[in-house]
């Protein structure tokens, strides 16, 4: 359902809009707010963002990373490959590349750079890991190959000698990806997070009480 | 050469008011109500939730390249209405003897009061007589029975919601209708009924019913640290200080860093107050003929010393030698568990208000415990809007858990299955926090640091601050608390239990932001810096309205105090006015 089909069977007044001016330009608010409007990640043509209530120095800090690029294209390609291997397409959702992860993890790097030298030197690292084992750097490796290698550092309790520093890296991946995904629109949608819209609170639903056992 | 800083045209205002927090906020309402020509002075910048150009209610996490993540401008996210933070390029504090104490301001219209939980708890009849219970502490020269009435107002100007439940240390109030639990506080109200732990609706200033035609009604979007649209949060920028722009009494000078109160050094009373612009750092000044300081516990404090001068030496209405000392923030202890029973929950949507929607008030006696305060609880969990951060460090729990089918799982992963472990865990977290009252001590304190300036050439702030075992111990009693809760509802805790070896989780002085005690109330001149009325014992046109009166803090948070005691403060500027003592 729109939001605005919302607004329309709450009724403004029950909103708590009544009275106000902002009335109308809440309503626009609301149609702002739309995902259908918006890209679903950092979109290279609609730079500058779309503003969200941003102060000066906000928005001239973003504009300064926005225009700045700090992984190249081939540590662009190696994420993209990671974070749909962590979060692949399946019959809910596309993958994590899909929903625009490799950006997103782009500009975290810039916006915290203390996430820089780990995500980097993490590359690295897999890429000398594939050469080692594979004679190839982890993008040409096949499929087969990069399970191999992500089997043993995805899993930190294995505690594969060697690894240790991969799996630290492959943990950070784990955590950015998700972060990226469920925090994207498809990745909303799948998990089912339905608020973030005007409404009346009324309870828990009685099945959801009587399947705890709480009414 | 008292007038040497104002030009001879300057306008002389009734009162000028420091600060437009809650306690600036409420003075600013009530004497442009009553008629005076009021100048308010804020040292960031205007912000009105209801104009788009400010807001961030209602966005979506994707809409921040960020997704949410806080940056050093809005620490508690990237959406948080708060624009400051811990750290504020050019507004350094420092500390000495290894203390930790965190600062957290906010440079805009209203202040903090954009940001906070909007849990509004009066203190009790305990809370202003400690020292008689029990010797420790000091008593507040009032009385809660003196307060009452003030509380009352309050409660009805801004509204709250909350339930009557007649419990001695935790008034009950003028309340709107509290919202219903939600799950995971169903789950905590049967299991703490099992532990014998009070377990009841909390009272937030919120409103679930409409109370006046300036202000709507809560929508139910679970942002109240975004700010509302509607203005069915208090704030103070939305609730206190838009209705006093309304009057025409009000005058707002942004971007105005206070550095010094003035005085005349015949009378020794206020003439003004002097400011640096901070977008063109010149020094201005401004003239009243009362001066209303609500700057905010720390920063008051800073100003009255940084308000030296031959007549006040030690700096402005500090004879007592107390201004910066008692400092003291709540206490505060975490926990945060998963519990199995919700794996897999049935979506809908339970966002609610902005906070929670059930709390313990303090439950026991303390003279049977080891430890000589109280501490209430509050609650987290439910499909809250993911936000960056959302499914990190999932390799800590995932692998405790079988899967669908029973089969043991490995920590960590990737692909499918842990595409599926993400989904499933989603709602099935929850958390506790304790915030307690912590012992004021006069070896807590704040003062000018000798060598040190911000970059508006204004002296800055040094801290000193240990914690107890007052409160050490409480923590340690937060804790088993937790662990009884979460063991009741057959919860798995995330973290284990802390020890004394990094004072049993105790949050850093200053981290739960409920700092106040520094320039204290009371009838005694020698040991306080203001009197009943929140009047400078040296200087009677001075007043503070903020935290800094508090001699002691309860186990409550302290806003909704600021804004019953700075009603009070400023009926008696009114009446002492009207009186010709003014």
């Amino acid at each position: 359902m729109k939001r605005r089909d919302v607004l329309k069977g709450v009724g403004l007044t029950t909103l708590g809009l009544a009275g106000l001016s902002p009335q109308v330009k809440a309503a626009e608010v609301f149609d702002l707010t739309d995902g259908a409007n918006l890209a679903e990640g950092p979109d290279k043509k609609k730079e500058p963002w779309e503003p969200y209530g941003r102060t000066k120095g906000e928005l001239e800090r973003d504009a300064k990373l926005f225009k700045e690029q700090f992984f190249n294209k081939h540590e662009m390609k190696t994420i993209s490959g990671l974070v749909d291997i962590i979060i692949p397409k399946d019959t809910h959702s596309g993958s994590a590349s899909e929903a625009g992860v490799p950006d997103f993890i782009e500009f975290m790097a810039k916006d915290q750079p203390g996430l820089q030298t780990p995500l980097r030197g993490g590359l690295v690292w897999l890429d000398a890991q594939a050469k080692r084992r594979f004679e190839k750097i982890f993008v040409d490796c096949t499929a087969a190959q990069q399970i191999e290698i992500v089997e043993d550092i995805a899993y930190p309790e294995r505690k594969k000698p060697g690894m240790s520093q991969g799996i630290a890296f492959f943990s950070l991946m784990r955590n950015l990806t998700a972060s990226g995904f469920w925090t994207s629109k498809a990745g909303i949608a799948d998990l089912g997070y339905v608020g973030n819209t005007p409404n009346q609170w009324d309870g828990v639903p009685e099945e959801v009480l009587k399947q705890y056992g709480l009414e | 050469m008292p007038d040497v800083h104002f030009r001879p045209d300057a306008k002389i205002y009734d009162a000028i008011i420091i600060g437009s927090g809650a306690g600036g906020g409420m003075a600013a309402y009530e004497l442009t109500k009553a008629g005076a020509k009021v100048l308010l002075l804020e040292a960031g910048q205007h912000y009105d939730p209801a104009d788009p150009k400010y807001m961030t209610q209602l966005k979506w996490p994707w809409q921040s390249p960020r997704r949410g993540a806080s940056t050093r401008y809005r620490p508690f996210g990237d959406f948080d209405a708060a624009y400051g933070g811990w750290d504020i390029e050019g507004e350094p504090y420092t500390t000495k003897n290894d203390t930790t104490f965190r600062w957290f301001r906010s440079r805009m219209l209203g202040g903090r009061t954009n940001h906070w939980g909007r849990i509004s708890l009066r203190f009790g009849p305990d809370d202003f007589k400690r020292r008689s219970i029990d010797g420790i502490g000091e008593d507040w020269p009032i009385s809660y029975d003196e307060v009452a009435p003030f509380y009352d107002e309050t409660d009805r100007l801004l509204g709250v919601f909350g339930t009557n439940e007649g419990l001695r240390n935790d008034p009950d109030g003028i309340f709107l209708p509290p919202p219903k639990p939600r799950l995971h506080e169903h789950m905590l109200k049967k299991a703490n009924k099992n532990l014998g732990i009070t377990t009841i609706p909390s009272r937030l200033s919120i409103l679930t019913k409409k109370i006046n035609d300036e202000r709507g009604v809560c929508f139910y979007c679970q942002q109240c640290g975004r700010s509302c649209m509607a203005y069915a949060d208090f704030s103070s920028s939305s609730c206190l200080v838009n209705p006093a722009a309304k009057t025409g009494n009000l005058d707002i000078i942004y971007f105005a860093m206070a550095r010094e109160i003035l005085t005349d050094p015949k009378t020794g009373l206020c003439t003004g107050v002097s400011y640096i612009d901070t977008e063109t750092l010149e020094e201005k000044s401004v003239r009243g003929n009362i001066v209303v300081l609500a700057a905010s516990a720390c920063e008051s404090a800073r100003l009255l010393l940084n308000s030296k001068s031959p007549r006040f030496p030690e700096g402005l209405a500090n004879s007592s030698g107390v201004v910066g000392k008692y400092l003291h923030d709540s206490t505060g202890a975490s926990r945060a568990a998963i519990v199995p029973t919700l794996f897999d929950r049935k979506r809908y949507n339970e966002d609610g208000v902005g906070g929670l929607h059930v709390y313990s008030p303090w439950w026991l006696d303390n003279k049977k415990l080891d430890f000589p305060r109280g501490y209430h609880i509050e609650y987290w969990g439910g499909f809250g809007m993911p936000s960056y951060g959302f499914g990190w460090g999932i390799d800590k729990v995932n692998g405790m858990f079988p899967d669908r089918n029973g089969n043991k799982r490995e920590a960590g992963g990737y692909g499918a299955a842990l595409k599926d472990d993400y989904r499933r865990f989603y709602g099935a977290y929850i958390g506790m926090a304790g915030r307690g009252e912590a012992v004021p001590r006069e070896d807590n304190y704040c003062e000018i640091d000798p060598d040190t300036v911000d970059k508006y050439g204004i002296p800055v702030l040094r801290f000193h601050y240990k914690w107890s075992d007052y409160e050490r111990l409480q923590a340690k009693h937060m804790h088993e608390s937790f662990e009884k809760i979460i063991h009741e509802l057959g919860a798995i805790p995330l973290s284990d239990k802390p020890g004394p070896e990094n004072d049993y989780g105790l949050n850093a002085p200053g981290e739960i932001i409920h700092e106040v005690g520094t320039a204290r109330m009371g009838s005694d001149p020698k040991k306080s810096a203001l009197n009943k009325w929140q009047q400078a014992h040296d200087v009677k046109n001075l007043f503070v309205v903020d935290g800094a009166a508090f001699p002691s803090q309860g186990d409550k948070n302290c806003t909704w105090t600021i804004l019953a005691l700075s009603m009070r403060a400023s009926r008696y500027i009114v009446e002492q006015k009207n009186a010709g003592k003014l």
